[in-house]
């Protein structure tokens, strides 16, 4: 046998190994276990804000860690850093390309970031000395558009980017610490988990990848999806990943029993999920979806038990804020709406 | 040499299943459990969930004050 049908062989085996590990830890399942939990009651949320000003579609939104400020995208070439409470716009930051697709605050609220169809994330300072917020690191190496960008901390930041790779920049020199290659179709979407340790990946070839940041190794692969990931994120306490799809629905997979425990979908709903966010008890998913609604799903039931009507057109992002007290939805209407 | 590419990249694919067939997995009763539990803890402190009384919700409109 060639070494190739040998190591084809291998992989298969290995494959089988796995599906076989995780069959042997399914004693039940998230369904069953909440049997004889009581559906959410009925969740519906206003509108209390909406923060006009951009001139075009909205691609993406992130809030601050400790205040009241977050930051949105759009393709009319600017990051605008808004006051939720007063609308009041705090900065309105001016890109050399319009075409971004993503932007991060950082948790220590003195940077945002952003990127997109340049390939490459800049990082603006917002604490400068004369006041002017002004391009700090221009981070080029990926050879594809940048999908999403976070922050660990001011001197680090992982991208996403449609050359399938996902890397980890240290932010003062400008350059690479870690480039994480695995993934077999652009990668869409990540999220860093509570403890800053990992952070999970999901791309179009339609699985989700958890990798340890300072180990730069992947630990493990999720699939399950029929279509793109386009959105991904972290239950609250760190166990879990939510994924959202082209193929219209979310998934939750637990990290520790290393499988996919349970499927968001709705017969009524055949249009793709482009954002998600979980509640602060993680108890609500808030998903956004292409038909301009927001579904608001118990998260151990797996219904849905609220809706959020109110873009006229595709919901693009959307993000809780830390204290839990309110969500934000992006839109392709180029407005953001502000929800509790 | 195309080949040895290929060779390449299927070397590194089992080294990866490999990496991921060894991980320890916890029963799926006790990740459910502890999701449920994770969730009734924190209910109490969802406001999404539980809803924000209007007094206490900062991004609710206050109704200014007429001086009559």
């Amino acid at each position: 046998m060639g070494e190739m049908e040998e190591l084809r062989k291998e992989a298969d085996n290995l494959k089988d190994q796995i599906t076989e590990a995780r069959k042997v830890v399914q004693d039940t399942t998230l369904q069953e276990a909440v049997a004889g939990t009581t559906l959410v009651g009925r969740v519906q949320l206003k509108t209390r804000k909406t923060l006009r000003g951009h001139l075009a579609k909205i691609y993406a939104m992130h809030w601050g860690t400790d205040t009241k400020l977050c930051v949105s995208a759009s393709q009319d070439g600017k990051l605008i850093v808004w006051d939720t409470l007063t609308t009041n716009k705090v900065n309105a930051i001016p890109l050399k390309s319009s075409w971004v697709m993503t932007c991060a605050y950082a948790p220590s609220g003195n940077m945002v970031a952003c990127g997109g169809l340049d390939n490459m994330c800049s990082i603006y300072n917002l604490k400068g000395k004369d006041g002017n917020v002004k391009v700090m690191r221009e981070l080029a190496a990926h050879t594809g558009y940048l999908s999403c960008c976070r922050f660990l901390s001011d001197s680090e930041i992982i991208t996403s980017s449609g050359d399938c790779t996902c890397i980890l920049w240290d932010i003062e020199t400008g350059t690479e610490k870690t480039i994480f290659a695995g993934h077999l179709g652009d990668c869409m979407s990540l999220a860093v988990s509570p403890d800053f340790k990992m952070f999970i990946s999901g791309a179009c070839d339609f699985t989700a990848k958890l990798w340890d940041i300072r180990e730069a190794t992947c630990r493990q692969t999720f699939s399950g999806h029929e279509s793109d990931i386009n959105a991904i994120g972290f239950f609250p306490n760190g166990n879990a990943v939510i994924t959202g799809s082209d193929d219209a629905t979310c998934k939750l997979y637990d990290l520790r029993a290393d499988q996919e425990l349970i499927t968001y979908q709705d017969s009524g709903i055949m249009c793709g999920v482009t954002s998600l966010a979980p509640s602060l008890s993680g108890r609500l998913l808030l998903a956004g979806y292409d038909d301009f609604n927001v579904n608001i799903w118990d998260m151990l039931k797996a219904e849905r038990v609220g809706v959020l009507a109110g873009h006229d057109n595709r919901v693009s992002c959307i993000g809780v804020s830390s204290d839990g007290m309110a969500c934000c939805t992006g839109s392709w209407d180029s407005f953001l709406k502000i929800w509790n | 040499m195309s080949t040895n590419n290929n060779i390449a990249q299927a070397r590194k694919l089992v080294e990866q299943l490999r990496i991921e067939a060894g991980i320890e997995r916890i029963k799926v009763s006790k990740a459910a459990a502890d999701l449920m539990s994770y969730c009734e803890q924190h209910a109490r402190n969802d406001p999404l969930l539980v809803g924000v009384p209007t007094s206490e919700n900062p991004f609710k409109d206050k109704k200014p004050c007429i001086i009559l």
